[in-house]
């Protein structure tokens, strides 16, 4: 029985990351069929234009059909995990930007406040209102992405601009807070690197206004389209069931039915101050994903408005010694404060023992930082849970019996990040 | 210096039509070279237009020598095929891909003859008596440097690029040939001068309105038909699943560099311009003036007192704007709907060829097939 074999038949040597999970059925051979085994096996990436980063999925076609596929990944694998076990606090919030770096504000701030929790730190209000605005235009800037470049894969290109346009104007509001663009590195241990310059709300609420003008475009553009209909309505539908036993959170599991965000069901900062909708889709198509984003995206917006207009002025640092760099007028002026700064960035400071798992609604679903602390100024574990790996274990039995271009479309719409997959 | 004179009036006495036909097979040629880069810059700038960027704006005004930049670049390239390639076929795709698509402007007339002393010049490199047959039968040659192409490379992906384009040129040629089924039978000729000429009768007199006997108000359904197919004849989006960038990579040019790539873009580019053409000389009536012309080359002609041959260059260049003119709004009418529209699934693409074009091509044949009895077209 040729197709019971389990990893022969492609001639490759066994993997870890097989997620072969419906069987072909077998099909009644001719003996002398000289075409039997003359499937065609494809490898989809690593270095493919549709394939977001460096992912690889082995696929055997009949004709565009995907047979049997298998999905590999760790081709952009950095050592995070371990590099958190070799870095002090502090030094591992760089390293959380290029997790998800479509929303890195999101990663950092949900990394902040995993070792916030470890070291009992209270954050102050305007900064906590700051980093709720950030996570949202991170969750803003990744949905428009991933609508876009799903809509880019399968031929809408002007979409995707429209979106694209509307990210760097974010990013240059977020420029205005950090210096940065891309890789942000806001956060701070009890805190945020520097407070918002002043008319940064006004700038951010006009942002909003604008935003939502692009974002109904967009929708008049693509979401009634006939093409695109046909394109994405049934197909990569990934029911409840499926989306449970692959662990789906986020956006893709919202599409299918399961009503769960982190940020109403969990909420931390100060989301249950802020009134906004949880929207879900029924299907779980391709379709359903991208009308919950979509949907999502004018959510986030509301809540930034309010934000906007709900924070006040006040300090963006906690008063902790522990975590508090000092000012650079005490640095240069004062032996205690020079000590206390040489102190703090070559040795760090000390966590006390303990372990905390802090989640927070990322843009792409659960994010979780896992702190292990047996003292001292590195962590003993650190574990990440990206919503990405979950996602991604999903692809295959997704695109079962699918068209290449359908399998496209399914890794576009479950927004699949490289660096938070592989880490 | 006499003899040499008289030589030349000898040749010209006995090959005059020749000669001419030389001429103008060259200027066309010509042409449509220069509608390559041209188009390039056009593609380039209004995609940037509609999405809100600069697009190529450095080299030359407006950046007008970007295609020409392009090409030095493609020319200047090592040529350097890959080593698993069939080196024969795989040199030749690209010619073959490129010469049907010239060819086929051949039979397309760009304005009304001309009598210049005792010859009759018409604006038409021929003048063939199986018209548009000529077309379909030389468009159905460019599949060949596809499957060619997509062979010799010796890739899966291309090959998967050569098999969707070879299946959909050969499911959408087959409309396109029936869409215009039905504007033969109304004209009774595939002479696509004949054709031209009797578009400019008239079809009906609404008061001031004087609507024309173009293609497109005797034949509404047939244009549809012939447009849709047409995109797909020419692999542009929404059907350019031969490329599928984004699914099989660039298809059945995946394996190409240099200026065999720029080849297969030229073969594109004319492509299009070609069906642009086509579009507007079977259903918008070719060189027949646009409305307010006539008026206005009559105005030109009194004004300035012109006579004879002269004033019928007047008409001739009227005519040759207008045509012009309606084959610019077919292409931009390509580059716009590229940007805007995204692409779709092979097996839809099928389906709307076969279950959706066919039948309504047919069905148009026959509609129009009792319109003629009755003899109400």
């Amino acid at each position: 029985m040729e197709n019971q074999k389990p990893h022969g038949e492609f001639g490759l040597p066994p993997s870890e990351n097989y997620t072969i999970t419906v069987d072909v059925p077998e099909r009644d051979h001719d003996p002398d069929d000289l075409w039997k085994d003359s499937r065609v096996f494809v490898n989809i990436g690593p270095t493919h234009p549709a394939m977001h980063g460096a992912l690889r999925m082995c696929a055997r076609l009949n004709g565009e059909t995907i047979e049997k596929s298998y999905c590999e990944f760790g081709y952009t694998h950095r050592a995070k995990e371990k590099l958190g076990e070799n870095r002090t606090y502090h030094n591992f919030i760089v390293y959380t930007d290029r997790l998800n770096y479509c929303s890195a504000l999101i990663n950092n701030v949900t990394y902040a406040m995993a070792v916030e929790r470890l070291m009992g730190i209270q954050v102050p209000e305007r900064a906590i209102w700051i980093r709720m605005i950030c996570s949202e235009m991170a969750r803003v800037i990744d949905h428009l992405i991933c609508v876009g470049v799903n809509a880019l894969d399968l031929g809408a290109f002007s979409f995707f601009l429209y979106g694209f346009h509307q990210r760097e104007e974010a990013y240059t509001l977020i420029e205005k807070l950090c210096g940065a663009r891309l890789t942000t590195s806001y956060t701070r241990i009890g805190g945020l690197m520097q407070d918002a310059p002043s008319g940064w709300q006004k700038d951010v609420k006009s942002w909003v206004a604008r935003t939502r003008e692009v974002v109904r475009e967009m929708d008049q553009l693509l979401t009634n389209n006939r093409i695109w209909c046909d394109r994405t309505q049934g197909v990569g539908v990934f029911t409840k069931e499926q989306c449970m036993k692959y662990s789906y959170s986020g956006p893709s599991a919202r599409a299918a039915g399961i009503d769960r965000d982190l940020r109403r069901d969990q909420p931390v900062m100060f989301y249950r101050n802020v009134e906004f909708d949880i929207p879900t889709g029924k299907n779980g198509d391709v379709f359903d994903r991208y009308m919950v984003r979509m949907a999502e995206i004018h959510q986030s917006l509301n809540i930034i408005a309010q934000c906007a207009d709900k924070i006040q002025p006040g300090p963006v640092w906690s008063e902790d010694k522990r975590v508090r760099i000092p000012d650079k007028g005490v640095v240069f002026n004062t032996m205690e404060g020079l000590i206390h700064h040489f102190k703090f960035f070559m040795t760090g400071f000390e966590v006390p023992p303990g372990e905390a798992y802090t989640t927070f609604e990322a843009a792409n679903g659960e994010l979780g930082f896992y702190i292990v602390s047996k003292g001292g100024p590195r962590a003993h574990r650190m574990r990440i849970r990206g919503p990405s790996v979950w996602h991604y274990q999903g692809l295959s039995e997704m695109s079962q019996g699918a068209k290449i271009a359908d399998m496209v479309a399914n890794l576009g719409s479950i927004n699949i990040i490289a660096g938070e997959l592989d880490r | 210096m006499e003899t040499l004179l008289s030589l030349l009036s000898q040749i010209w006495a006995s090959h005059a039509v020749l000669i001419i036909t030389a001429i103008k097979a060259v200027l066309v040629a010509v042409t449509l070279l220069q509608v390559v880069p041209l188009m390039v810059w056009l593609e380039r700038r209004g995609s940037a237009v509609m999405q809100k960027r600069l697009g190529p704006n450095r080299i030359g005004p407006l950046g007008l020598f970007q295609g020409i930049a392009d090409g030095v670049k493609a020319l200047f390239k090592e040529d350097n095929p890959p080593a698993h390639v069939f080196k024969f076929y795989y040199r030749l795709a690209p010619v073959v891909s490129l010469i049907p698509a010239y060819m086929t402007f051949a039979v397309i007339p760009f304005a009304s003859s001309i009598a210049i002393g005792e010859h009759t010049i018409s604006f038409q490199v021929a003048d063939l008596n199986v018209g548009f047959l000529y077309i379909f039968a030389i468009a159905s040659l460019g599949v060949y440097g596809i499957i060619m192409a997509g062979w010799s490379s010796n890739n899966k992906y291309s090959l998967l690029g050569s098999l969707r384009s070879s299946a959909q040129m050969i499911s959408y040629e087959l409309s396109l040939g029936l869409s215009v089924v039905g504007l033969l039978m109304i004209f009774s000729s595939v002479r696509l001068g004949d054709i031209v000429r009797q578009q400019g009768e008239l079809l009906v007199q609404l008061g001031p309105l004087s609507i024309p006997k173009w293609g497109i108000f005797i034949q509404p359904l047939g244009f549809l038909i012939f447009l849709v197919s047409a995109y797909a004849e020419t692999n542009r989006l929404p059907f350019d699943l031969p490329e599928g960038e984004s699914e099989i990579v660039a298809g059945y040019h995946l394996e190409y560099g240099s200026m065999h790539f720029a080849l297969f873009m030229m073969a594109e580019y004319i492509n299009m311009t070609v069906a642009a053409a086509l579009t507007a000389t079977l259903f918008f009536g070719g060189w027949q003036m646009l409305p307010g012309l006539p008026a206005l080359q009559a105005l030109l002609t009194q004004n300035l007192g012109l006579v004879g041959t002269l004033a019928d260059l007047l008409r001739v260049l009227f005519e040759l704007g207008s045509f012009v003119a309606k084959t610019a709004f077919f292409l931009w009418l390509f580059v716009w709907v590229r940007w805007t529209l995204p692409r779709f699934r092979y097996d839809q693409l099928m389906d709307l060829g076969w279950r959706v074009m066919l039948p309504l091509s047919l069905a148009n044949i026959f509609v129009t097939g009792i319109l003629i009895y009755y003899k109400v077209l």
